[in-house]
């Protein structure tokens, strides 16, 4: 009885010495496997990854908050990463694009168009700029500046303009 | 940013009233608002306060060109002429033919536009061509 005893114990410590000593043989991922895993990542390729001791710091500029979210959870996916340091930063957004201004040859010939049933109201073009005499009713007015604004001038000047 | 300050309360209407694609510029002491309206009363009510800030438009430091989002082809539209009839021309220009004619208070269909100024348009007794945008009100 006692030696069956022994026997099963001795079959238990055997198997469970096993256990350990195939757990502690699992391959260790090199500092280099994660850096090549990093770097086979087109999604990554915009950042700068430095890798020690399984530890990743990420830095460079991320496109957006949810690009440094999905960039820091890519690294940690990878196996053998024990931590992920997220360095990035946001880029700023890219300026507005400059203000479209129309040449003088169809600023004029929309000036026409515009003034046709306002015959007291004169107007001309140059660089950009419509600048417009004579004079006209303030809701005339109201509706030539309307028009003329959508032919996209650098400026309207109606500083000669004589409201009545 | 002064022009910014001085027109807040025009931005921030047309912030708050829903106009699309939105873009307010400041540059060489003017500042541009562009985008669509989401009807003609928005426009209007831009229209409105841009006049209380600047009485009769005359500073000159706003280009203001705000489109009406419902002028897409298909839609209809009103002839808001004064009192006569809207020219329908064979091209988009007042240099162009006179091809045909829509009653004040006509509806009309817009075939398409041109640019800002000029919509192909269509009556119903089926004349088509080229109309000054300025007298066509879309239906809403």
């Amino acid at each position: 009885m006692e030696k069956t005893l022994f026997r099963l114990l001795k079959g238990t410590m055997f198997v469970a010495m096993a256990g350990i000593w195939l757990f502690s043989c699992k391959p260790k991922i090199s500092d280099q496997d994660i850096e090549a895993k990093i770097q086979s990542n087109t999604a990554l390729s915009h950042l700068v990854a430095t890798v020690q001791d399984g530890v990743v710091t990420l830095s460079g500029e991320a496109k957006d908050q949810a690009d440094q979210m999905d960039s820091e959870a890519a690294v940690k996916s990878i196996e053998g990463v024990k931590q992920v340091i997220n360095n990035t930063t946001i880029a700023p957004p890219p300026p507005p694009a400059p203000v479209e201004i129309a040449a003088d040859d169809p600023l004029t010939k929309g000036i026409a168009d515009a003034l046709k049933d306002f015959p007291t109201v004169k107007a001309t073009a140059a660089d950009g700029i419509i600048t417009v005499t004579g004079e006209t009713t303030a809701a005339n007015w109201r509706k030539i500046k309307m028009t003329l604004d959508g032919l996209k001038p650098k400026k309207v000047d109606a500083t000669a303009l004589k409201i009545n | 940013m002064a022009l910014q300050d001085k027109y807040k309360q025009l931005v921030d209407t047309a912030t708050g009233s829903g106009v699309a694609n939105l873009q307010v510029r400041e540059q060489d002491g003017v500042l541009y608002i562009d985008g669509e309206a989401p009807s003609g009363s928005v426009k209007d009510q831009l229209w409105d306060i841009y006049g209380k800030i600047d009485p009769n438009f005359l500073s000159g430091d706003v280009v203001m060109n705000v489109n009406v989002a419902t002028a897409v082809a298909g839609a209809k539209a009103k002839v808001t002429t004064e009192t006569s009839n809207l020219n329908i021309r064979k091209g988009p220009g007042t240099d162009q033919p006179i091809v045909g004619k829509a009653a004040h208070n006509e509806l009309v269909t817009l075939v398409s536009k041109a640019n800002d100024q000029w919509w192909l348009i269509r009556t119903d007794d089926g004349e088509e061509g080229y109309a000054y945008a300025r007298y066509l009100t879309p239906e809403e």
